[in-house]
């Protein structure tokens, strides 16, 4: 049965590494519904977020390719009752009393207010910033970004995992 | 003199990038690498010059050849093939070989001139973006753009290359990092920490393996290239011999256990022996040993071992439930899993059981071995050259095939009695691959004959190696089996597309006139009565040798199990 899973990744910070995890995806036709990349907790290790919409047999297939990469340290699956995830959007929209209306009843930041426009951002799941953009749509919204989605597992297993496998594996490990 | 002035006394040398490469590469043990030059390799062409008493450089005539001349020095020796190539063309050349690396786990290191770091992205002369192109084909790739960075990326190449599940290392290197002046010192790298080489084993998976083992009424073993890899072969005949249970062999692992151990039953796959084949529904267990369930090995995949639990053991875990399911996955190397299950086993014979792979064997012995290797009429058959070669050079010899039916009919019917003596194409079925793994097989191990099987077909995808072999004088034995047919094809063509021979015709060149040209003595038999002379003459003759035989151009490679098929509706005729 398809369904979402989130895919976190601990990797060395190497040039081309997210196309040869993309590549994983693709050479299996998974599409990517998001990706996001930045330094993990850990100096000089990053971290990937990617999300998926896929099956269980396929996705556990895919994690192992992807561990197999050299510069790869660690990935783990999710299912979305495993983690807590957010994602943020903005919204640049034109000033007017409807827009105020909206601001409150949603519970939206005000990033900026200027002369004839505000920037509004809403931190939430892919269905409540969905439900904010339709919700603005008839009424002036000028722009709309919105980010791909960072998690947290709501285990300990993650972190527990990830500190055995440097312990072992990176003799420098501790003296970061 | 203290211990303290000698260390301040050995100051690193200042070495260019260049000067620093060759270095390196010695420092990992290498003496004999195949290369090409051209303009963004020059500075290393001319390091090289003052090292040639301590590293052969082979000059190939194309760059895919070198790839494939270090896989096979690779696959002979079970040391690293070095090649170097330039960039653009040169290294666009080298792919398929990386590729034909990157499938059969072979150990190879290409290191690839690069445009200087200022012109990258620019579009400039011979600039390909060469680590884009690689990362598909090889297991790990790396740019390096400064001098100092080299000592290390080697270091890190080579130890990817060669541990774990080995393959092809790309190190590109950018013309600037080649002339700048760097400190050398070289460490060899022991450990990466995003790369787990030797993974631990977790007892509980011999356990359990060591139970299904131990329950087991109709185990066969499934013997892959893993065990070479792994220098297990000792460790999987201390296995065989304490379980008693009977083993098969895909392609490349052929040469693991000797052809003619009591509990070699043969061969796996598509052309591979009826008794592995057919029983395969019989069995109730399957043990898998370094091996990665190809589709040429499994047929329809879900029919294979239907009857059958499955233990595999395999160094890399995406192997495992990739194609079958394994009840219980031995995840580690079988250098170190394969003793820790032997140990724990109580034992077995399978008299019985055997007897039936022998039956099996009997039966394709009359209907199809007997015919192929020992005929009295007719045109001159693949599987008697084979049979009466083997049969010449016994234990002396390392097997290389090209790709197609005479590589089939090389396998089944050549002889194996030592490990590495059998060096294919497997998992990318490069045509051309033969001739230039030969020359690298040959210069790996001087001291083998290195006898080449080649259809007319293959043998002219590199036939430009033959003049490698006139300039550097490498005694391969070449067998070019000519039935004037891209013959793999043509039976395909036979059986699957109502004998419609579209373009696998071959009109070839006179290959007496090919061979002396360059240099080569040259035999041509046409009727079963010259066999023998020939060969005799082939092996008496010092150098390098072509002898060609006019094959059946009808004949097909049997048994086969058709694409798709189950390995149980193997095929007989
Ligand atoms: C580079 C490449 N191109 C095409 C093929 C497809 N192919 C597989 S076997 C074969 C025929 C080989 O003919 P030949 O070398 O004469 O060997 P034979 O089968 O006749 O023994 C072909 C074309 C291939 N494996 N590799
Ligand atoms: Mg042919």
């Amino acid at each position: 049965m398809e369904k979402e899973y989130i895919i976190t990744i601990f990797s060395e910070n190497k040039v081309g590494l997210l196309n040869q995890v993309t590549t994983i995806f693709t050479c299996r036709n998974i599409n990517i519904e998001s990706v996001t990349a930045s330094e993990s907790a850990i100096s000089g290790i990053h971290r990937y977020t990617i999300v998926v919409h896929t099956d269980q047999e396929k996705i556990e297939k895919v994690v192992k390719q992807i561990e197999k990469k050299v510069d790869v340290l660690k990935a783990y699956v999710y299912t979305l009752d495993q983690v807590v995830q957010q994602e943020i959007a903005m919204y640049r929209v034109r000033r007017s009393a409807s827009i105020e209306h909206i601001v409150r009843k949603f519970n939206v930041r005000v990033l900026e207010v200027g002369e004839d426009y505000m920037v509004l951002e809403k931190t939430g799941h892919a269905s409540e910033t969905r439900e904010l953009f339709e919700n603005l749509k008839p009424h002036g919204l000028l722009q709309f970004v919105r980010s791909g989605v960072v998690s947290l597992p709501k285990s300990d297993a993650e972190r527990e995992d990830l500190h055995h496998y440097l312990s072992l594996h990176d003799p420098q490990y501790g003296n970061y | 003199m203290s211990i303290t002035t000698i260390d301040t006394a050995i100051e690193p040398r200042i070495l260019t990038g260049s000067q620093a490469i060759i270095e390196s590469i010695i420092a990992e043990g290498t003496d004999v690498m195949f290369g090409y030059p051209g303009g963004q390799v020059i500075p290393i062409y001319d390091a090289l010059y003052d090292y040639t008493d301590r590293i052969h450089h082979v000059l190939v005539r194309h760059e895919q050849a070198a790839v494939h001349a270090a896989e096979g020095y690779a696959r002979a020796t079970g040391r690293v093939g070095v090649c170097m190539v330039t960039s653009g063309p040169g290294a666009t050349n080298a792919v398929t070989g990386l590729a034909d690396a990157m499938m059969d786990s072979t150990p190879v290191v290409l290191i690839s001139g690069q445009v200087s770091a200022s012109l990258l992205g620019t579009d400039s002369f011979q600039e390909t973006n060469f680590v884009g192109i690689t990362q598909a084909v090889t297991k790990w790739n790396i740019q390096v753009k400064r001098a100092e960075d080299i000592p290390d990326a080697i270091s890190r190449a080579f130890y990817i290359a060669r541990s774990g599940r080995p393959g092809p290392v790309v190190v590109d290197i950018t013309k600037d990092a080649q002339v700048a002046r760097t400190p050398f010192k070289y460490s060899r790298t022991e450990n990466i920490r995003s790369y787990v080489s030797r993974p631990e084993v977790d007892i509980r998976s011999i356990e359990d393996a060591v139970q299904l083992i131990n329950l087991s009424r109709r185990p066969m073993a499934l013997v892959g290239q893993g065990v070479q890899l792994a220098g297990a072969e000792k460790e999987l005949l201390a296995f065989l011999e304490k379980s008693g249970m009977p083993a098969a062999s895909t392609l490349l692992g052929l040469s693991s256990l000797p052809s003619s151990h009591p509990q070699n039953v043969g061969m796996l796959g598509m052309h591979g022996n009826y008794g592995p084949n057919v029983k395969n529904r019989e069995c109730d267990l399957l043990v898998a040993i370094g091996m990665r369930f190809d589709d040429r090995v499994t047929g329809r995949v879900e029919d294979f071992g239907i009857n059958a639990k499955v233990v595999h053991l395999e160094i890399d875990p995406s192997e495992v439930n990739k194609l079958i399911y394994a009840d219980v996955p031995v995840i580690g190397d079988i250098k170190d899993t394969l003793p820790m299950i032997t140990e724990r086993i109580s034992g077995g014979k399978y008299e019985e059981w055997i007897d039936e792979f022998r039956a099996c064997y009997d039966v394709e012995y009359e209907k199809i071995i007997r015919e192929e290797t020992c005929p009295t009429s007719g045109a001159v058959r693949m599987g008697e050259v084979v049979h009466k070669i083997s049969t010449a050079v016994r234990d002396s010899a390392i097997m290389v095939t090209d790709v197609g039916q005479h590589q089939m009919m090389a396998a089944r019917y050549f002889k194996y009695y030592n490990p590495r003596s059998i060096i294919t194409s497997g998992g990318l079925g490069t045509m051309g691959y033969g001739l230039p793994a030969a020359i690298g097989a040959k210069l790996g191990m001087p001291g083998k004959r290195v006898c080449l099987f080649v259809g007319d077909g293959g043998f002219q995808m590199n036939i430009q190696e033959l003049c490698t072999i006139l300039q550097t004088r490498v005694g391969v034995k070449i067998i070019l089996l000519n039935n004037g047919y891209l013959g793999m094809v043509r039976q395909w063509q036979e059986l699957f597309f109502n004998e419609r021979y579209s373009f696998t015709t071959l009109v070839n060149p006179d290959f007496s006139l090919i061979a002396a040209a360059n240099g080569i003595e040259y035999a041509r038999v046409e009727k079963r009565d010259d066999l023998d002379a020939a060969i005799e003459r082939m092996f008496f003759h010092d150098d390098a040798f072509i002898m060609e035989v006019k094959v059946d151009s009808g004949e097909n490679v049997f048994p086969m199990v058709p694409a798709g098929a189950a390995v149980t509706d193997i095929m007989l005729e």
